[in-house]
């Protein structure tokens, strides 16, 4: 159980490192092109080879973990910061309209994967990675208020809620003094999740050219642009794919284990 | 039961009109006239007021919705700009690549995930568990479009046991069935993986449950507790994620069908994008969408089988 | 016959039971009785099989004189359901939601019998018939949901006879039911176990139903059996320590001043709560009137869904009734929503469940300070939390635990603590002492009584069970369908009951015959 936690841990760090230093630094010079050093395999010079304009993979693949983290991390806020207070408004108001409405607007928004919202934004406005960032967000809007609703729910009837509502707490307060407190390991959990489906996303959508425009480097255009030479110069697919592998296993692996730290019937002494 | 139905149709009406209105609006978002966005800077102003008056642009925007909204009802999905086709004939088309696509990657994911998951969750904690869960946990990191490249380096590249794209049609029916093989195991293995660990975990709790523990006292082993009475309530939740997978899997298609250049529905969407034919679009998404809707409707029904709970008059 | 011989179950290698020895000859019905933790349903574990993985087990269990700690798995599968029958405490959870009353009986036919399905359906009706579920009421097409608790459990019951077993075991069977329930599920398996000639093993914490019931008992602490005997005879010897304090404790009557001259605090007239639900109207109170004095105990008792939980949540200001008055010293409280801050501080309530009734992130200054959110904190609010913990027998210096440091008495201690804390003239204890120990439970009692004599308080108790607020009560009155249908001291009520349902009720009341003590 541990050893996940930390594998996890260190995967999700690592590419957190490199998307941060990829900002101020990176072994080569991307804008650089080189076509007689193309398709390189890896060596000293180039730890990762170079893709089919002679460039460093390991700074493209740098590079592209940047794009890749930024995207799913504003999509992950986006969700949460509309989603669980939705969620917890439908909790607090369970039963009535106000929670029916939520919830059913909930179903609605699900039945547009964030691959669809990108098509009819990108549609109307043009691929960018700014609409990869909002499509993939309003997707996670409901997938936040489903965990809020439902991992609230439970609370609600707790005697503890009870007991707030005889010291003459309103359901506003309640709802942020006793229930956000208690549901919030599980939200960081899905937080992870969720950041680590956005990463998915992020790559599929710039794979079909939905996502960020060239010459931004992402992972996702990394293997379209392959595509065609993979067969020459496997590495050029390989490294890429093998990034977003790693890295969202990472995540998976660390909201896992954080799960199974946080899980109230472990905690549960009597 | 009958309530329960008629609860669940009044919703699915409601959903499929709030979608299409949704789908419907997003051209109104276009930066100024849809109608030169779609001809391009270059366009004769004759050109672009014949478009108008085409996509009903000189009418009031409800009006023109609720024609094209009975226009759709009555199986009109609108002329293709580009080609000059009815668009229901080009999807009608399309689908009979994506639909099987679609449905057998679904099959698949469910013929893995379903002895997978059932034998990691009878052996928790064992070696077998951790071997299979491992591996779940690699299959739900792939990318489905880097597993298709993969397949296609090694078993249509380097193997050559299948095709690398393409799509022959049904008059040839092997052969292209042959050609979905790849695109579906694709699509397939990410969300077996997905779909294995949700049955697996799903299973752990429900043997906890006191039911099963009255099971094993009235004699079933724990192989019979787990299949008789822990599988049946654990379908509950693996249905939620089935019928969510099948969104997925619809959307994952329209990125592998551009891996395996298969004449699908996504490919269609792609083509309209580049061409800007907004109604083209417009109508494919609303397809999707509805798909996906009628899916959630199917697995409100069957949760109605499966739960007694919920049919309660 | 099975025999128990020197067993002992050590779990992660801490000894959980120690050198248990019984007998249960057929038709006798063999009580277990103890606090929770002293190992009774380990026992019963051990006894089919189904210890947990971790748990090791040693001695011997025997059956014919084969010893089921070394049968293996298979055998004990057909042994479980046909020659050893077990049923739970939780009826509510104990059955397959998903499956027929009628398919889950017969399971166990045709798992052990082999039998068709429509063969076993015939005996599974006939076994269905035998627990008080007869056609045409409860056809075997029915699924759990649509029963209620006591019905629930004569299914588990069904199934756990249907072959006639030697040896039933009942795990705390009537514990989650109401007191009248509860009669009658006893009642129940006692005749089938004199009917069919089983050996019948109750578990069970309370010793009025021990009493009623068995033949035999044996009473066990901290996993050993500390005293075993026929059940008079234990009961009137009393010989090893812990029996007597489990004794005195389940009888504890707390000392109390009866009040002075009925100055009254809260007056309910005419209460009407409806509530809107799919098959019509449910008239949770039906014009109930109510007085509670300064410094009285009202006892208020009646089975689940009588309405006292509703008439409690509208006197503490949690619901709204939709006609009568709530007055608090004579103002009528309930006309004005929601309820004025002033008059909501002066009820404070404690629930049942000692492990729910605390956020589990709070530290107990932050819990108990809580009711302070009505009158607003005052600036020695630390050393109001200190004093009153120090009231409750708790010491100051917990004001920095988190609740998980703490059992479920001192649980109970502090909710009395939070309470208490903003001095109110009334408290409203709802089922607040049921899941406690009895020991505990005397303790806390005490406890209650003792605030009362100093505070003044006046208290609510809420009960399904009338043994429970016998002791502790000035007045008790009787709920029934949403009406209150008589009135009276706890003595009254208890020898002379006028109204059938309180009739009822204290004929189900289990009781140790006045002769063993």
């Amino acid at each position: 159980m541990r050893t996940g936690l930390i594998l996890g841990a260190v995967l999700a760090g690592l590419a957190l490192c490199a998307a941060a230093v990829s900002a101020f630094w990176t072994p080569h010079d991307i804008t650089r092109m080189a076509i007689a050093d193309k398709l390189l395999p890896p060596s000293g010079a180039h730890w990762l080879g170079t893709d089919h304009f002679g460039r460093d993979m390991l700074s493209m693949a740098m590079l592209g973990a940047q794009t890749s983290m930024a995207v799913a991390l504003v999509a992950v806020a986006i969700g949460m910061a509309l989603g669980v207070p939705l969620g917890l408004l439908a909790a607090a108001r369970r039963g009535t309209w106000m929670d029916e409405v939520v919830m059913r607007g909930n179903d609605l928004v699900f039945a547009f994967p964030s691959l669809v919202i990108a098509i009819l934004i990108t549609a109307v406005r043009g691929p960018s990675a700014v609409n990869a960032m909002v499509a993939i967000g309003i997707f996670n809007i409901p997938v936040f208020a489903r965990v809020t609703r439902g991992t609230a729910l439970p609370i609600w009837v707790l005697d503890y809620v009870r007991a707030a509502r005889v010291a003459g707490k309103g359901t506003a307060l309640i709802s942020l003094q006793h229930v956000l407190p208690n549901i919030a390991g599980l939200l960081i959990v899905q937080a992870t999740i969720q950041f680590s489906l956005g990463i998915l996303a992020e790559a599929g959508l710039s794979y079909v050219g939905l996502g960020a425009q060239p010459p931004t480097p992402s992972w996702g255009r990394m293997l379209a642009e392959a595509q065609t030479m993979m067969a020459l110069a496997p590495h050029v697919a390989i490294i890429p794919g093998l990034c977003i592998v790693l890295t969202v296993l990472g995540l998976n692996l660390l909201g896992d284990g954080l799960r199974d730290a946080l899980d109230p019937r472990l905690r549960v002494v009597r | 039961m009958l309530r329960y139905l008629s609860s669940r149709i009044l919703s699915l009406g409601l959903s499929l009109l709030v979608a299409s209105a949704l789908v419907f609006s997003v051209v109104e978002l276009v930066p100024g006239d849809p109608a030169s966005f779609m001809l391009g800077t270059g366009a004769q102003p004759e050109t672009v007021e014949a478009l108008r008056r085409q996509m009903g642009l000189d009418q009031p925007l409800p009006l023109r919705y609720a024609a094209w909204l009975g226009a759709i009802l009555q199986g009109d999905l609108g002329t293709s700009f580009t080609y000059k086709t009815p668009i229901a004939g080009m999807i009608l088309e399309r689908l009979q690549v994506s639909l099987p696509l679609a449905l057998m990657a679904l099959a698949l994911a469910v013929a893995i995930a379903l002895p997978v998951g059932t034998f990691a969750a009878a052996r928790r904690g064992k070696a077998g568990d951790g071997l299979v869960m491992g591996a779940a946990h690699v299959g739900i990191a792939l990318p489905n479009f880097w597993l298709a490249m993969l397949l296609v380096l090694v078993f249509a590249v380097r193997l050559r046991w299948l095709p690398a794209g393409g799509f022959p049609g049904w008059s040839a029916p092997a052969a292209a069935l042959r050609s979905l093989i790849l695109p579906a195991i694709a699509l397939a293995l990410p969300q077996a993986a997905i779909l294995a660990r949700v049955l697996r975990s799903a299973l752990v709790e429900t043997m906890g449950q006191d039911y099963v523990r009255t099971a094993r006292a009235k004699g079933l082993s724990a192989g019979q507790a787990l299949r008789r009475h822990a599988l049946r309530n654990a379908l509950i939740p693996v249905l939620t994620i089935l019928g969510m997978q099948f969104s997925f899997l619809l959307a994952g298609a329209i990125i592998i069908e551009n891996v395996f250049y298969l004449p699908g529905l996504g490919r269609m969407i792609f083509q309209a994008i580049t061409q800007r034919d907004l109604i083209v679009v417009q109508s494919a998404v609303l397809v999707l969408v509805a798909a996906v809707i009628a899916v959630t409707f199917l697995v409100d029904l069957a949760y109605g089988a499966v739960d007694p709970r919920l049919r309660r008059p | 016959m099975i025999r128990l011989e020197d067993l002992s179950v050590a779990i992660d290698g801490r000894p959980v039971l120690q050198g248990v020895s019984l007998d249960l000859p057929p038709g006798r019905v063999t009580g277990l009785v103890g606090e929770s933790g002293s190992g009774k349903s380990m026992t019963a574990l051990a006894i089919t099989g189904l210890l947990p993985d971790r748990a090791r087990a040693s001695g011997r269990v025997l059956l014919d004189s084969r010893n089921l700690l070394e049968t293996p798995e298979a055998a004990m599968c057909r042994i479980r359901g046909s020659r050893i029958g077990m049923i739970f405490q939780e009826p509510m959870t104990a059955l397959n939601p998903l499956m027929t009353i009628g398919d889950q009986v017969a399971e166990v036919l045709r798992l052990h019998r082999g039998l068709d399905r429509r063969t076993a359906l015939a005996q599974a009706r006939e076994r269905l018939d035998r627990v008080g579920l007869p056609q045409p009421r409860f056809p075997l097409t029915l699924y759990p949901h649509e029963l209620s608790g006591g019905q629930r459990q004569r299914v588990a019951i069904a199934m756990a006879i249907a072959l006639r077993p030697g040896l039933l075991i009942a795990d705390e069977p009537t514990t989650a039911l109401d007191v009248t329930t509860q009669a009658r599920i006893l009642d129940l398996l006692s005749g089938l176990a004199r009917d069919e000639g089983m050996a019948l093993l109750l578990i069970t914490h309370d010793l009025a139903v021990v009493a009623g019931m068995t033949d035999h008992v044996a009473v066990m602490q901290s996993g050993r059996v500390v005293e075993h005997g026929p059940t008079e005879a234990v009961f009137r010897q009393r010989r090893h320590p812990y029996t007597r304090q489990l004794f005195a404790a389940s009888r504890h009557v707390p000392a109390r001043i009866p009040p002075g001259p009925a100055t009254p605090l809260v007056q309910v007239t005419d209460a009407v709560r409806e509530y809107r639900l799919p098959g019509g109207g449910l008239r949770a109170l039906d014009g109930v009137n109510l007085t509670i004095a300064r410094g009285e105990s009202v006892g208020l008792v009646g089975e689940s869904g009588c309405g006292k939980s509703t008439l409690a949540r509208a006197i503490l200001g949690l619901d709204t009734l939709q006609g009568g008055h709530i007055r608090l010293d004579g103002q009528d409280i309930a006309a004005v929503r929601p309820m004025p801050r002033k008059a909501r501080a002066r009820m404070q309530v404690v629930f049942q469940d000692p492990f729910g009734s605390f956020d589990p992130r709070w530290r107990v200054d932050r819990l108990l300070a809580e009711p302070f959110h009505l009158t607003g904190r005052p600036p020695d609010w630390r050393d109001r939390v200190a004093t009153t913990l120090t009231e409750v027998g708790l010491d100051p210096d917990d004001a920095r635990k988190f609740i998980h440091q703490f059992s479920g008495g001192q649980r109970q201690r502090l909710a009395i603590a939070r309470a208490l804390i903003i001095r109110p003239a009334l408290i409203v204890l709802d089922e607040a002492v049921s899941a406690l120990d009895v020991r505990v439970r005397a303790q806390v009692l005490d406890l209650l009584a003792r605030l009362q004599a100093v505070h003044g308080l006046s208290y609510l108790f809420i009960s399904h069970d009338l043994s429970v607020v016998r002791g502790v009560t000035d007045r008790i009155l009787v709920m029934q369908a949403g009406r209150i249908v008589e009135e009276g001291t706890p003595d009254q009520i208890i020898d002379a009951p006028r109204h059938d349902s309180t009739k009822a009720l204290v004929a189900a009341m289990p009781k140790i015959p006045a002769g063993w003590l």
